[in-house]
């Protein structure tokens, strides 16, 4: 029911919304639950474990019962806390954890079979078959016991992150975080200030107290308009703070598109990750529930939230409230209630000497016995210090007390500290580096302390930062003192149905934590285990006190002794979808495309990803009728003719100073200050650990300059080897290197006719370039450099020209190759040219493979010192049982398969019996046959062997020769022309 | 007889303004990368005076007319928009200048949107006028130099040219749907 001229809604704004397929109205600046409240809506969920039906119990982001799954066009959010969802025009929610319907729930059985199913009854009913773990019981409880569904399709909302800095961030806008955050800007400093909630004003606007003697949203509104003129304070509202990193890094959850109609582009969420100097964290406090039998019926509330209703969204959420409560300050809440016309029916205080001084009876040592109305309280029963009290209230509005959220404090194992005073934990000082608690969160629970400490805390923050902070005009206002006497749990009936809840939100009782420590899961950490407790998405933010104060009943300790579980990041719920916002599908990496993509794209190549490069795998051409068919015609292109490839995603680093030469001998196995100016050299690189890193050539264009090529996996890594290498051994070497990688695009042109095209090329002949030499020459008046170098076997050059000028040279390339009856290759015929010229690549060199495993051991110069050479000498790296490479060639020209295992013919195929792997594959079409490159024990003596090629996956098994791993062109004839 | 045309990094591509602020493809320059050997600093740094330039310090750069230097890395930076004077032997001189594809971002959405995916602190007092810094943006490796208050130069490999395009207009949408 809307009182009249109460709250901060718009009332000039109706708003419809949907809840469970019906239709209600509410007002802009309604949540879901205020809304749902208004039309009378009770019951709005059902709770995890025994399907009870439960209400609304808070006005804030812990609510533990009215969670929800809210509907979307793209996305269906389960979880939702109705008491944090702003409705907007068109919202469809639904409840969750039901069926068939929210009032008719089948699964409420499970409330009857209660004393079967306490805590601890899945750990001791379902152990055994162990099998039916996975496939039946575990199944069979996540479906009975819910929180919400998945559509189970991809999320494909809007998502956002984002990075801040400032000098000061402030968490929290109650009256605390407010006062830092003004303090801190009027001062000069660059202030972020976050609040969860929509709007500014924390307490202030669900408690209105008298601020300088006029409401407090007079103080507000003027609070707010000072803060729009700071162009150095910005104020993030729908923001919560849910981590505390290292280095003064906060994580944050926006709330962006979540609370309005979807709009094209707009995000749902944004994912901050906020950097400060300073830190104030103004968090507040969360009143928590009292324990009581059936204390979870619809309508039994906190008593804050009862308030918050009342002057944030102008609802009475009954007609007779009833209010309970153990300390002085929940009475103002009663007060309110019957200056807005609701009848108060009692106020029920635990104390026993608390005042009765009010305008509605009051009943001291007041403990609640019974309550009734399963779809909504209709009564509650008791007893008090002068005897019994019957009453038909429909809402009951509950106090225990507060807890500060000290949760931020504790994410870097900070341990909050009990105090007896306020019964309840506060933070510990400098749990968190330059970061002070202050206000509620810090256990000072008045208006005016909050003020007070908040502006302190900033200007301590300054101080810090070098800056004076101005003194801060608290407004006047309530300064009470906080007066509680803790209450728990009340007495139950104790028949086996009496249950008190602890954890609305996991169905954990009284009884369940007192099971628990009797079982010996006395520890918190175990109770938290054993029962469930605070391990719901409210992650016990409204029973963890409660829970443990019964556990330390229950082993006879002190709340301080038993201490807290681990509080940990996120403080609130946060969707993974936010956290790697824009991570989605392609988003997942950078994608690096050639200047040859659109061209190979056009000509309708599948593209492959090398890293993040994409390269064209084969070039269909009409009438061709699989991938096979073209590998075989391109590789014909480079065997006969000629054919011509992009090769520019090859790592190319150019490296100059006196020392290069001798940086190249440590880094390359083999020796490169011998290697003459305009000469190439193949080189192998070794890891520290002996093992090969990577292989390549590296041409030498001059006395002090050097060219690195690598091969397009290793780029990174080889750069980053290199840097190493030079900062952390030889940090006196006088050279310089950067990548050039991306500065020209390059391209191989093989075969028998590559020299005739390379030279039409040309601006001047060619000349008599030697196999493996470089030169510079001029193409259409750029300047290029052509190396002849051969990855195929047969004659072959790379032209490098500067990148701009890649696609033309390519498109030039073809054009000439095809009218000599070559063309295009593509990964695939690459693959299957180098197969037969036994050529390794990444394949091969995996980081298991030492240099004597490829044969390629006498490249381990015995003249000089490298990276890896005295690891590459330790014995097992060079014993004889190692797996070599050799080649492998199936008897009748059978399909094999890279990834398959060799045996010895006759051995078992077990796994201690496999001998060695294939490492690469493909069809020869010269040799009409299947050719692989292969790992096998002391293959180098084998050659000649037969062997078994057996790949379980696909089904093969295959007997296959041992051969040179060179097919094709042993002498190299070919390819030196 | 050949004719090589130079392409673009991403080819003809119209500037994208959104949230006030525009992404713009930089036409090419002529990139030098300078990195002076061991003890070489003060003769590299005179040779770049006759240009009117010097080598700059960590984080900066210097701007003179068309012609820049940009720091890039340890001992390293790259002189854009000119030709590189004779340094002799003082210092590794490599031509980037294809290596790279430059945008420019300028409006008032420029620095939230670079702080979408740029994890440095980009405000003025921290990164001025006239800072050029080794970064990331998002995932895409970056020289990034503010130009002017709102005014900034974004620098990624070539061959990323596409993705980081696509994230900075993806951020500028962003920010457009939630200015409405």
């Amino acid at each position: 029911m809307r009182i009249d001229g109460r709250g901060l809604i718009d009332r000039a704004k109706p708003i419809s919304f949907t809840f469970d397929g019906r239709r209600y109205q509410g007002y802009k600046g309604d949540t879901l639950a205020s809304a749902l409240l208004a039309s009378g809506v009770r019951v709005v969920g059902r709770s995890f474990k025994y399907h009870r039906p439960r209400g609304v119990l808070t006005a804030g982001f812990e609510e533990p019962n009215a969670l929800v799954e809210v509907i979307g066009a793209s996305n269906h959010t389960p979880n939702v806390r109705a008491t944090g969802q702003e409705i907007f025009e068109g919202l469809v929610a639904r409840s969750q954890n039901r069926w068939p319907s929210l009032r008719w729930d089948i699964l409420a059985i499970n409330d009857l079979a209660t004393p079967f199913l306490g805590a601890g009854f899945y750990y001791k009913t379902f152990m055994w078959p162990r099998a039916f773990w996975e496939g039946l019981y575990e199944p069979l409880i996540r479906r009975a016991a819910g929180l919400g569904s998945l559509s189970g399709k991809h999320d494909e909302g809007q998502y956002e992150k984002s990075y801040a800095f400032c000098d000061v961030l402030v968490i929290g806008g109650g009256p605390a975080g407010i006062a830092a955050a003004l303090t801190a800007a009027r001062a000069g400093a660059d202030v972020i200030l976050c609040e969860e909630k929509a709007h500014l004003g924390g307490r202030l606007l669900g408690d209105m107290p008298q601020l300088d003697g006029a409401p407090a949203a007079d103080w507000l509104a003027a609070a707010r308009a000072e803060m729009a003129d700071l162009p150095n304070l910005r104020v993030m509202t729908r923001t919560a703070v849910t981590g505390a990193y290292d280095g003064g890094v906060y994580a944050a959850l926006e709330r962006v598109g979540l609370h309005r109609a979807p709009r094209a582009d707009l995000p749902r969420e944004c994912f901050w990750r906020i950097t400060a100097a300073q830190t104030i964290l103004a968090a507040g406090a969360l009143e928590r529930p009292i324990a009581f039998e059936n204390n979870d019926r619809p309508g039994i509330m906190l008593a804050s939230a009862v308030q918050d209703y009342l002057n944030i969204y102008g609802v009475a959420v009954g007609q007779k409230l009833a209010l309970l409560a153990n300390n002085d300050g929940a009475r103002r809440v009663a007060r309110q209630l019957i200056q807005a016309g609701v009848n108060v029916l009692a106020i029920l205080d635990t104390r026993p000497d608390a005042s009765v001084v009010e305008d509605c009876p009051v009943y001291l040592n007041a403990r609640i016995t019974k309550t009734k109305g399963r779809h909504g309280l209709r009564q509650i029963a008791g007893t008090h210090l002068n005897g019994e009290f019957v009453l038909d209230c429909d809402v009951l509005a509950v106090s225990g007390g507060w807890n500060p959220m000290v949760h931020l404090t504790c994410h870097m194992n900070g341990r909050p500290r009990w105090e007896a005073s306020l019964a309840a934990f506060v933070p510990q000082t400098n749990a968190v580096p330059n970061l002070r608690a202050v206000g509620a969160c810090n256990g000072d629970f008045s208006t005016k302390a909050a003020f007070i400490k908040g502006s302190e805390a900033a200007a301590a923050a300054l101080a810090e930062l070098g800056r004076k902070a101005a003194p801060f005009a608290a407004p006047e206002c309530e300064d009470a003192p906080y007066v509680i006497t803790p209450m728990w749990a009340m007495e139950t009936s104790g028949g086996r149905y009496a249950r008190a809840w602890l954890d609305f939100a996991n169905d954990v009782t009284v009884k369940d934590v007192a099971l628990s420590a009797q079982e010996g899961f006395a520890s918190v950490e175990h109770m938290k285990r054993y029962t469930t407790q605070g391990m719901a998405p409210d992650q016990g933010k409204n029973s963890n006190i409660g829970a443990l104060a019964v556990l330390a009943d229950s082993t006879g300790k002190g709340i301080a002794e038993v201490g807290t579980t681990t509080y940990r990041a996120p403080y609130a719920p946060t969707s993974i979808a936010a956290i790697g916002a824009g991570g989605r599908g392609m988003g997942f990496a950078p994608q690096r495309f050639l200047t040859s993509d659109r061209l190979s794209r056009d000509r309708g190549a599948p593209m492959i990803e090398a890293g993040l490069w994409y390269r064209p795998s084969y070039f269909p051409k009409a009438g061709e009728t699989d991938w096979q068919v073209s590998c075989n015609r391109e590789v014909g292109y480079v065997r006969e003719a000629v054919g011509v490839a992009d090769v520019s995603t090859l790592g190319k680093i150019d490296i100059q100073g006196k020392d290069a030469a001798k940086f190249l001998d440590l880094v390359y196995s083999n020796t490169f200050s011998t290697l003459p100016v305009g000469r190439v050299r193949y080189g192998l690189m070794l890891r520290a650990d002996g093992y090969v890193l990577d292989d390549g050539t590296t041409a030498r264009l001059g006395e002090n300059h050097y060219l690195m090529t690598t091969t397009t996996a290793a780029a990174g890594l080889v750069m980053r080897h290199l840097e190493f290498v030079h900062q952390a051994y030889c940090a006196d070497f006088d050279l310089r290197f950067i990548s050039v990688t991306e500065a020209f695009a390059q391209f191989a042109v093989a075969g028998p006719r590559a020299r005739v095209l390379v030279g039409s090329m040309l601006a001047a002949p060619l000349g008599d370039l030697p196999f493996m030499g470089v030169t510079t020459a001029q193409i259409s008046g750029v300047s290029a450099r052509v190396f002849r170098i051969s990855f195929s076997g047969e004659e072959g050059y790379e032209i490098a020209v500067p990148t701009r000028y890649g696609e033309a040279l390519m498109r030039d390339l073809i054009s000439r190759a095809e009218l000599m009856g070559g063309g295009l290759y593509g990964m695939e015929a690459l693959n299957v040219l180098r197969i037969e010229k036994g050529f390794i690549t990444h394949a091969e060199i995996d980081g298991r493979v030492t240099a004597g495993d490829l044969g390629l051991g006498g490249m381990i110069s015995a003249k000089k010192d490298c990276i890896g050479k005295r690891a590459a000498m330790r014995d097992g790296m060079v014993e004889e049982n190692r797996a070599q490479m050799v080649g492998l060639r199936p008897l009748q020209g059978e399909v094999i398969t890279a990834g398959a295992h060799v045996f010895a013919q006759g051995a078992a195929l077990t796994r201690q019996n496999s001998q060695g792997y294939l490492s690469s594959v493909g069809y020869s079409p010269q040799f009409q046959s299947y050719l692989a490159l292969a790992f096998l024990e002391r293959g180098r003596a084998r050659h000649g062997e037969t062997v078994l090629v057996v790949d379980r996956l696909r089904g093969i098994n295959v007997r296959a020769e041992v051969c040179d791993p060179v097919f094709f062109d042993k002498s190299g004839e070919r390819m030196r022309g | 007889m050949v004719n090589l045309i130079a392409t673009a990094p991403l080819g003809y591509i119209k500037p994208v303004t959104l949230a006030g602020t525009t992404l713009a493809q930089m036409d090419w320059a002529q990139i030098t990368s300078i990195a002076p050997f061991s003890g070489r600093l003060a003769d590299v740094d005179r040779a770049l005076g006759k240009i009117g330039l010097g080598f700059p310090a960590p984080n900066t750069m210097t701007i003179r007319g068309d012609a820049r230097i940009a720091w890039t890395g340890r001992d390293q930076a790259f002189l854009i928009g000119a030709d590189c004077p004779d340094l002799g032997d003082a210092a590794a001189v490599t031509d980037q200048s294809d290596a790279w594809a430059r945008f420019a971002l300028a409006g008032p959405a420029a620095v939230e949107a670079l702080a979408h995916y740029v994890p440095v602190d980009l405000r003025a007092s921290a990164l001025p006028v006239g800072a050029s810094i080794r970064s990331q943006l998002y995932h895409v490796p970056a020289c990034l130099m503010r130009m002017g208050a709102d005014t900034f130069e974004v620098m990624v490999f070539r061959s990323m040219a596409h993705t980081a395009w696509h994230e900075l207009e993806d951020a500028l949408r962003i920010l457009a749907a939630r200015a409405l």
